[in-house]
């Protein structure tokens, strides 16, 4: 088709030398708003604001309703306080063995491309693509009362611990691999033929290269790991004090009909999820910047 | 062709991946991997579909045969279609905007449109009860006056799950549209083609791997939805009970043989659509004009697709 | 070729996308539920909301479809919403849709009175009551740590399972008993106060609704589980290994029922039915006690005793004997929000 045939005839991207570039803009970067367009953006930030910035930004005003002391007393209150202590701190460990086995993972899927390859790629995929429901009951099979070789940790720590490393598994993976497999090999081969070994080549060489990647995905993990709850409705027991996640806090407290504390609670969420965002953003500006 | 999402970041180059020297290392790290993944996703994925079936067909014709379950498959079905496509229109315009205009607050547009994806979805759920809430909403009243019931009803479960999967179209168009460029766009308007003619018969043929590659994301998402949903539904059975609130319900009213048989039919989908992701993301155009992105993430911001 | 097969794979899922599309194309409507069949005899088809406490599920199915049999009941589905007692009180408020509601306790029916609910709602015969239990000591099985009595319970090291007053009928049910039955044996409001404060220290979990503390008991969690009669029996009858004791001094729970002011006529036709011999023994082969007589009893699954399912307490307490009968003043004196003395006794154990 003729469209697909220009798009093949343009000037690729080179992929061997250079950073990553960034996206290839218009020559003009973009033309200015028309009539159509303008109203058609108009219309797009509207959907949006009503859908996405209107409810979150009501969080933000119902949860300061009550001034500054009383979001404090909210989010301190003893079981609540719990809640985001064990989030954070399960989110954390996660995150620690998400980066380490992230990388180790992207290294055996990009530099040891073995029969089990596609299978472990598939496999990784999965906690995507499954409802997290679905991912509690997959644990529970396993990890509950009535697992085949008797390991049941449901309703302990342990078991919010395993469901955040199921559904944060992709994230460090999918952010190393394309670095990884960009990664010039010449200088690894150089510092290999100065006489350096596997192991300095590895921790001198590769991880700098892979640092933004593997910190990005990182955050992205902590991110995910604290707003997860599907998978905990059945498997943590929700135990106050000792199992209780802060979206079931949240949760707890939107039944009860008690709004305010639910907002200042999922404000906390948010700022995280806004912290990680920046981070990001601010790490990819850097390894652009880098080059 | 803008290589697509997250799901497929980093295919190595073909040919690229020389085989690295097999030391005892190479081995240790790949049974490693191997376990990791064993035990933490392969093993338990297999026992929902044992369980599932633990007594025969029993659980499964069950479920289907129970129309009250039947139904709420459906609703799942026509919920996540309805987000799929609000958010195809949505997202293939914005995309346009994004890419082929410029605008004040672009960048920040650009920006905001990520957030759902690090929204925890009980939160989501929050803050439409919040706005749509019919007595206390910010705009509830309003809305039950116009004689619509969005919290507790099925509006507001589209409206939640539109949210939570607002980006994952966009994110796939505007690699495509910015790689395509716009040169036959122009092209087309010298010879007279209008700005639609120009839409149609250019802009989205040339786009259209981005966007069935975003509309398979977002549907995927949508079908497996839980938090924000369960939150804002009010959970009734027979009019606002979903697939996912059915194993949450089927599990805690003692029925764990339905729990697990909905879960399986739940896993099957997702499988469903991640072979279908997979086999698309060769396709060939993408091959010729990139054969790896390696944007990674010194590109736009690229959150992996995530399930709730 | 790769090309053919990687466009084929999304064309495929394109594909199915659609199909799916159009079959899902109209908003579906409503389950059929039992019954709604013949309608020529009966009029059009009419669907109930139903809204009710979270163990009440099955009864209510089953009395619905006990119902459906009938030729009152054969044009009727209903859509129904279960959930912890003052959760669901609240979302009716809120706008969940409702027709009829079966809650825990009274209170929270006059929550919605008089916006949502004539205020003349218990005026019937019951009083508004549809459904009736005890409080009973669930334990695991063979009862091995010897759990008899309500001081058995506040021995350390002793799990508990209730759930969260702030959301639970059963939990209020639960609070009152422990209160009670220390009045009861003659001892004075703060000794009851002191009982109920150990009692909630040795609270491992506080589920938010009687059914979220069932799964968490049978998920593992604790050495005893205090809730309704009826949900012991069901989760026997269900398959659940486990025992449960009577204590000698437990109250008597009562479920009350009432329609909302715009419900569709039907709604009290449920509620009537419920309360004849046929709906009440509907409700009793679940586990639940008849609340008038002349009801059947046999037969009833997962009791201890079929020829006597529903054993007598040496002491039976009650709300209008016992607690002075006025469910206002009981809520505001034991479970107001700020007030109230089991919700400050819980905030005092750090666990609300």
């Amino acid at each position: 088709m003729t469209a697909q045939t220009a798009v093949s005839a343009r000037p690729v991207r080179s992929r061997r030398s250079g950073p990553p570039s960034r996206p290839q803009r218009s020559r003009s970067d973009g033309h200015p708003l028309g009539l159509t367009s303008g109203l058609g953006l108009g219309v797009g930030v509207l959907w949006f604001s009503l859908l996405v910035l209107i409810p979150l930004a009501a969080i933000v005003v119902t949860a300061s309703q009550g001034g500054w002391h009383a979001f404090w007393q909210a989010i301190t209150n003893g079981e609540t306080a719990s809640a985001i202590e064990l989030t954070a701190g399960a989110a954390a460990l996660v995150t620690i063995v998400n980066v380490i086995m992230g990388t180790v993972i992207a290294w055996v899927l990009v530099r040891d491309r073995f029969f089990a390859t596609r299978v472990l790629e598939f496999l990784i995929d999965i906690p995507f693509a499954l409802p997290t429901i679905v991912a509690g009951l997959v644990l529970l099979s396993l990890y509950g009362p009535r697992s085949p070789v008797g390991w049941n940790i449901a309703n302990t720590r342990t078991a919010v611990f395993v469901a955040f490393l199921f559904v944060t598994l992709p994230f460090v993976v999918r952010a190393v691999q394309p670095v990884l497999a960009e990664q010039d090999r010449e200088a690894e081969e150089a510092a290999a033929s100065l006489g350096a070994g596997r192991f300095t080549v590895f921790r001198r060489i590769i991880v700098p290269g892979l640092a933004p990647a593997i910190a990005a995905g990182g955050a992205l993990s902590f991110a995910r790991a604290v707003s997860e709850y599907g998978s905990l409705v059945l498997l943590s027991g929700n135990l106050p004090n000792r199992t209780e996640v802060t979206s079931v806090r949240i949760i707890t407290f939107i039944e009860g009909d008690r709004l305010d504390n639910a907002a200042a609670v999922a404000v906390v969420l948010l700022l995280i999820s806004l912290v990680v965002i920046v981070a990001v953003d601010l790490l990819q500006r850097s390894v652009v910047r880098r080059g | 062709m803008a290589e697509p999402s997250i799901i497929h970041k980093g295919r190595p180059r073909p040919g690229a991946a020389r085989a690295s020297k097999r030391s005892p290392g190479t081995y240790v790290l790949r049974v490693l991997v191997i376990a990791y993944l064993f035990f933490l996703v392969a093993w338990p994925v297999y026992l929902v579909g044992r369980n599932a079936f633990a007594r025969g067909l029993t659980d499964l014709g069950a479920i289907l045969s129970d129309p009250y379950t039947v139904y709420s498959l459906e609703l799942t079905l026509w919920i996540a279609v309805a987000s799929v496509a609000i958010n195809t229109v949505f997202g293939v315009g914005i995309s346009l905007l994004i890419v082929r205009f410029r605008f004040v607050g672009k960048r920040v547009l650009n920006a905001l449109l990520d957030l759902p994806l690090s929204v925890s979805p009980v939160v989501v759920g929050l803050a439409l009860v919040l706005v749509y809430g019919g007595r206390t909403g910010w705009f509830g009243p309003t809305v039950q006056r116009w004689g619509l019931t969005v919290i507790y009803d099925v509006p507001g479960m589209i409206l939640a799950t539109t949210f939570v999967s607002l980006p994952l179209v966009i994110r796939e168009v505007i690699p495509v549209l910015q790689e395509v460029g716009d040169e036959q766009e122009q092209a087309a308007r010298t010879i007279g083609a209008n700005g639609l003619q120009t839409f149609f018969r250019v802009t989205l043929p040339a786009i259209r791997w981005g966007v069935s590659y975003g509309v398979v994301l977002c549907l995927a998402r949508s079908l497996g939805e839980f938090g924000a949903v369960k939150v804002v539904s009010g959970n009734i059975y027979g009019e606002t009970r979903t697939a996912t609130l059915t194993v949450e319900n089927e599990y805690l009213n003692f029925d764990k043989g339905g729990a697990y048989a909905t879960a399986f039919l739940l896993t099957l989908v997702a499988v469903a659509a991640l072979l279908v992701a997979s086999l698309a993301r060769n396709a060939p155009s993408r091959a010729r004009s990139a054969p790896s992105r390696g944007r990674d993430v010194t590109e736009q911001p690229r959150q992996p697709e995530e399930r709730r | 070729m790769a090309i053919q097969r990687s466009r084929t794979a999304v064309a495929a899922a394109l594909a199915l996308a659609t199909t799916l599309a159009l079959t899902a194309c109209s908003k579906p409507g409503p389950a059929g539920g039992p019954g709604a069949t013949d309608a020529s005899t009966v009029g059009p088809p009419v669907t109930l909301n139903l809204v009710g406490y979270s163990v009440a599920e099955a009864a209510n199915a089953a009395a619905a479809q006990e119902w459906a049999k009938t030729n009152e009941g054969s044009n009727v589905t209903f859509r129904t919403s279960y959930g912890a007692s003052g959760d669901q009180s609240r979302a009716v408020l809120n706008g969940l849709a409702a027709d009829v509601v079966h809650f825990s306790v009274e209170s929270d029916i006059t929550r919605l009175v008089p916006d949502l609910v004539d205020p003349r709602w218990n005026s019937g015969p019951t009083k508004g009551i549809i459904s009736s239990s005890l409080v009973v000591f669930v334990v695991r099985p063979g009862n091995p740590k010897n759990i008899h009595g309500w001081d058995d319970l506040i021995k350390p090291g002793i799990g508990i399972v209730t759930p969260n007053p702030a959301s639970s009928g059963s939990a209020r049910w639960n609070a009152l008993a422990a209160w009670g039955q220390v009045i009861a044996a003659g001892g004075t409001e703060d000794q009851a106060k002191d009982f109920v404060t150990k009692l909630y220290a040795n609270a491992v979990a506080l589920p938010a609704s009687g059914r979220d503390a069932t799964t968490a008991f049978l998920g593992g969690t604790g050495d005893v589980y205090l809730t309704y009669e009826n949900e012991a029996i069901l989760a026997k009858q269900s398959g659940e290994d486990l025992d449960w004791v009577y204590p000698d001094t437990t109250l008597l729970i009562e479920n009350p029922a009432a329609v909302l002011k715009t419900a569709d006529p039907k709604a009290q036709a449920y509620l009537n039915f419920v309360l004849t011999p046929a709906g009440q023994r509907a409700f009793a082969l679940k586990g639940y006690r008849p609340v008038i007589s002349g009801v059947d009893t046999s037969g009833i699954p997962g009791v201890p005793d079929p020829t006597n399912p529903f054993p007598t307490p040496k002491k039976l307490l009650t709300i209008a004997n016992d607690f002075g009968g006025d469910w206002a003043a009981l809520s505001k004196k034991f479970f107001d929000a700020d007030t109230g003395i089991v919700v400050q006794i819980i905030a005092g154990t750090g666990k609300s």
